[in-house]
């Protein structure tokens, strides 16, 4: 094992742990803001994928405008099926288990109507042009996609956490996470906001899943995946914890890049050991201090 | 779901006929298909019902049960396939042992962390238990499953282990309904509805829930066992979240607030997947939409928007 | 005498806000007694300490001669200090009389029974009968919790801490939110309970008709301090209570 092999697992797992991120940290708004958990965030993902495959390679759109395409369709229709659908369960008793039954559907429904629209087979999208290659730095040959994605995600971290910090609409998303009803007595339109924050969270996890079509063959039924994925990242970083969720993210990103490398038929296993080790260990995540009585 | 609403439609002497259609099944009919379904019925009944003590009774949403569905059905297969079908019946009682051990292991983990996390954890080791079964081709046998899963003895007759099925499961649910009517299933409502108040009683909650989990994993496990020898197969389908889910949808279905709700709703959606999911490769968006319908308008389920009804109308004869 | 309730320099703070200001007294076994005080003065903290439920800083608390200060929630109730809560705490979903008989069987330790119906349980089932007839609640017996007047929703909160058998019964507001009429019945109440349960008493409270009416010791407290303890007339004579409550309700 030589030094770049250490790297290029080192970045493989950089990219990983950023895609993970963009659909952990969608997962975390609409769960912290909304107080939904969107269980269906993963069938986003993979739409957005399929989307992008769409703009790109079938219809031939520029990769960086089919991103963007791809943001705005199913940002659309997660505000849809909030608009429609969630908002009708909201306030009922036991909400929590019905929001997880009705976005169960949606998967469902999602996961159909993508077989239906696009059939069963492995669809494949290309990289964009002028990230084909590969980096290079004396041995060491880092993708460009891959730092492309890390690139993407590190001005994704920046531009929410400057957003949250530092705009009105963020301090009333943060306002909202800990108090909805005093939020909307103080006349900010909850309802608007739920159908927003719903619709930028799917927006990035359609997004990502766009990123990392390329990497991967779009197929479906990724989405259970990524949302085991996406909790696992949330529950190691700490419920609600943004950046939490990004260290968490890093540390399963290249947990995983380094296992497959080592044990690749059982690399999936490492984060479910994590997994457990938090639980007993320290359940409210390793980066979150216990709350005091 | 109170003592009362049970003594309202008079469940016992409904059971009593219910049990009977059941019982007559393989007299009115030589159908290996149908004494099937019916089979499927009686064991996902099971499952949900078992399922059902989790969420409409003491409000614990798991989305993992399929892991001790699955490891019921695994044992019995595995142990049929590499040491003989004479071990049939002990590999039932090993599953069960085991789906003890594990569901108190694991309650011990994920209940502390309550909510939706407890529901996401649950469906994670469940998908965990997935992968390993699904990799572990040489020992599992992987995507292929395991197939010739004969019961041994008079078991082998379909009709003998069709009546095998239904005494057992009768058994189950009549246990577990005397358990839902107890004390304890009195304590798992309360800690649904106000856990504080429990514990100002000076009952611990989640020693409580544990028990239930415990409980409920154990009859996820015989479910699991007996439909090994139902469909004479194994496949690591039955771990899959798809499995643990359908178990929700049929306990939605009929109705979380009645004990038989799940019951009905098993039958409701297997003689429904039956006719129509058996003509159509898109089931799911078929059985997605419909569940999409009863939970957003019919959210007290087949069993409990009829004792709505039933309630409206008797205040209208009241009137009278 | 034993006190049944020793309350010795308590004290708790929340950041800067100092809740519980070195507060001392003694209650005696079957005492009815009242504490008083403005909004905030820290009534409901006090419970909450005594009850286990918020851990003081400092000070101690004794029951029955025994340390209860850091005590689990469920040890104090076992020991005998029951409750009843400002908004009523009750099992909606459930009939009255089972909200009460979940608390009988409980003190019975029947709650781990898994195979005999709750109607089998006879004695729990007569223990629950009886407070509700108390509680002037037994034509109400088969009704779903949820759906009993506000009042009523009270007086379940105080059957189900009665269940338990308390020698102490807290009593946080217990006519908030009534009539006229309701408050009146209540008081009357307080007092057969008072009597017939054989308890300690303390009640927070807002009603002075009530307060100066049962009260057999008035307590007030201020921003987080006892300010004042003696009978009825002697804190309705006192300087500083009546300059503390006069810009408020008296």
């Amino acid at each position: 094992m030589d030094a770049s092999f250490f790297f290029t697992q080192a970045v493989s797992g950089l990219t990983i742990a950023t895609l993970l991120f963009l659909v952990a940290s969608g997962l975390t708004l609409i769960f912290g803001v909304g107080k939904v958990f969107n269980f269906a965030h993963g069938s986003f993902y993979m739409i957005g994928a399929y989307f992008g495959y769409q703009f790109s390679a079938v219809w031939g759109a520029n990769f960086f405008l089919s991103l963007i395409l791809t943001g705005i369709c199913v940002g659309l229709v997660g505000m849809l099926m909030e608009f429609l659908f969630l908002r009708r369960i909201y306030g009922r008793a036991n909400e929590g288990g019905f929001q997880i039954l009705l976005t169960y559907c949606f998967i469902l429904i999602i996961d159909d109507l993508v077989k239906l629209i696009w059939g069963t087979e492995y669809k494949s999208l290309a990289r964009p042009s002028g990230f084909q290659g590969a980096f290079q730095m004396g041995d060491i040959f880092i993708p460009t996609y891959n730092l492309l994605i890390i690139g993407i995600g590190v001005v994704a971290v920046i531009l929410a956490w400057w957003i949250l910090a530092h705009t009105r609409p963020g301090r009333v998303a943060r306002a909202a996470a800990v108090d909805r009803e005093t939020v909307g007595v103080l006349g900010v339109n909850v309802p608007l906001t739920m159908t927003v924050v719903f619709g930028l969270a799917t927006a990035m996890g359609g997004m990502a899943g766009t990123l990392a079509a390329p990497l991967r063959t779009v197929t479906p039924g990724a989405g259970i995946e990524v949302i085991i994925d996406s909790l696992i990242v949330v529950v190691i970083g700490g419920m609600g914890n943004f950046w939490g969720a990004w260290l968490g993210a890093i540390l399963i990103g290249e947990v995983n890049a380094f296992g497959v490398a080592f044990v690749p038929k059982w690399a999936t296993l490492f984060s479910f050991l994590i997994l457990v080790i938090v639980l007993i260990f320290k359940p409210e995540g390793l980066f979150t201090s216990r709350k005091v009585r | 779901m109170t003592n009362n609403a049970a003594r309202r439609i008079n469940a016992t002497a409904l059971w009593g006929i219910v049990l009977l259609i059941f019982a007559l099944v393989p007299v009115f009919t030589t159908s290996a298909y149908k004494i099937n379904v019916a089979s499927h019925i009686l064991v996902w009944g099971l499952f949900a019902v078992s399922f059902n003590m989790l969420w409409g009774i003491t409000g614990m949403l798991s989305f993992g049960q399929a892991l001790y569905y699955g490891l019921g059905a695994y044992s019995v297969g595995l142990m049929v396939e590499h040491m003989g079908s004479g071990w049939f019946l002990p590999a039932i009682a090993l599953g069960l042992v085991m789906a003890i051990a594990l569901s108190f292991l694991l309650g011990l983990l994920v209940i502390r962390v309550g909510g939706v996390y407890f529901t996401m954890l649950t469906l994670a080791f469940a998908q965990l238990a997935w992968q390993i079964t699904f990799k572990w081709y040489d020992f599992t046998g992987g995507d292929d499953g395991i197939q010739g899963i004969i019961p041994p003895g008079i078991l082998e007759n379909r009709a003998a282990y069709y009546y095998f099925v239904l005494v057992l499961v009768f058994l189950s649910i009549w246990m577990l309904k005397r358990m839902a009517y107890s004390p304890f299933g009195m304590i798992l409502r309360c800690v649904q509805q106000n856990p504080d108040r429990v514990r100002f009683l000076g009952r611990r909650v989640r020693r409580n829930q544990l028990r239930v989990y415990v409980v409920s994993s154990f009859f996820a496990a015989l479910a699991g066992g007996l439909m090994a020898g139902v469909d004479s197969s194994i496949h690591t389908d039955m771990f899959f979240w798809t499995t643990s889910g359908e178990a929700i949808l049929m306990s939605v279905l009929g109705g979380i607030n009645q004990f038989f709700g799940p019951f009905i709703g098993a039958a409701v959606f297997i003689l429904i997947e039956d006719s129509i999911g058996a003509r159509t490769e898109f089931w799911p968006l078929i059985i997605g939409s419909i569940m999409l319908i009863m939970v957003i308008l019919f959210p007290k389920g087949i069993v409990g928007e009829v004792l709505r009804l039933k309630a409206r109308f008797g205040k209208n004869d009241a009137r009278r | 005498m034993v006190p049944i309730l020793e309350i010795q320099s308590l004290n708790k703070s929340f950041g800067g806000l100092h809740v519980t200001a070195n507060v001392s007294f003694s209650v005696m076994p079957g005492e009815l007694s009242a504490i008083i005080g403005p909004n905030g003065a820290g009534k409901t903290t006090l419970f909450n300490q005594i009850t286990g439920h918020l851990r003081s800083d400092s000070g101690r608390i004794r029951f029955n001669n025994q340390d209860i200060l850091g005590i689990s929630p469920q040890k104090i109730v076992a020991l005998g200090v029951g409750r009843a809560f400002q908004i009523a705490s009750i099992f909606p979903d459930e009939t009255v009389l089972d909200n009460v008989r979940i608390a009988c069987l409980s003190k019975r330790g029947e709650t781990g029974k898994y195979l005999r119906a709750v109607d089998a349980f006879t004695e729990a089932t007569d223990d629950a009968r009886a407070i509700l007839e108390s509680l002037g609640l037994s034509d109400q017996t088969q009704r779903l919790a949820f759906e009993l007047a506000h009042g009523d929703q009270k007086l379940l909160d105080i059957g189900i801490a009665l269940a338990l058998r308390p020698n102490l019964l807290l009593l946080d507001e217990p006519t908030a939110g009534m009539s006229p009429e309701e408050r009146l019945h209540t008081k009357e109440l307080i007092l057969k309970l008072w009597k017939e349960f054989n308890l300690a008493l303390i009640f927070i409270e807002h009603d002075m008709d009530m307060v100066f009416g049962i009260a057999q010791t008035v307590r007030v407290l201020q921003q987080g301090a006892l300010l004042a303890e003696g009978n009825p007339e002697q804190i309705r004579a006192n300087k500083e209570v009546i300059t503390a409550y006069l810009g408020e309700d008296f």
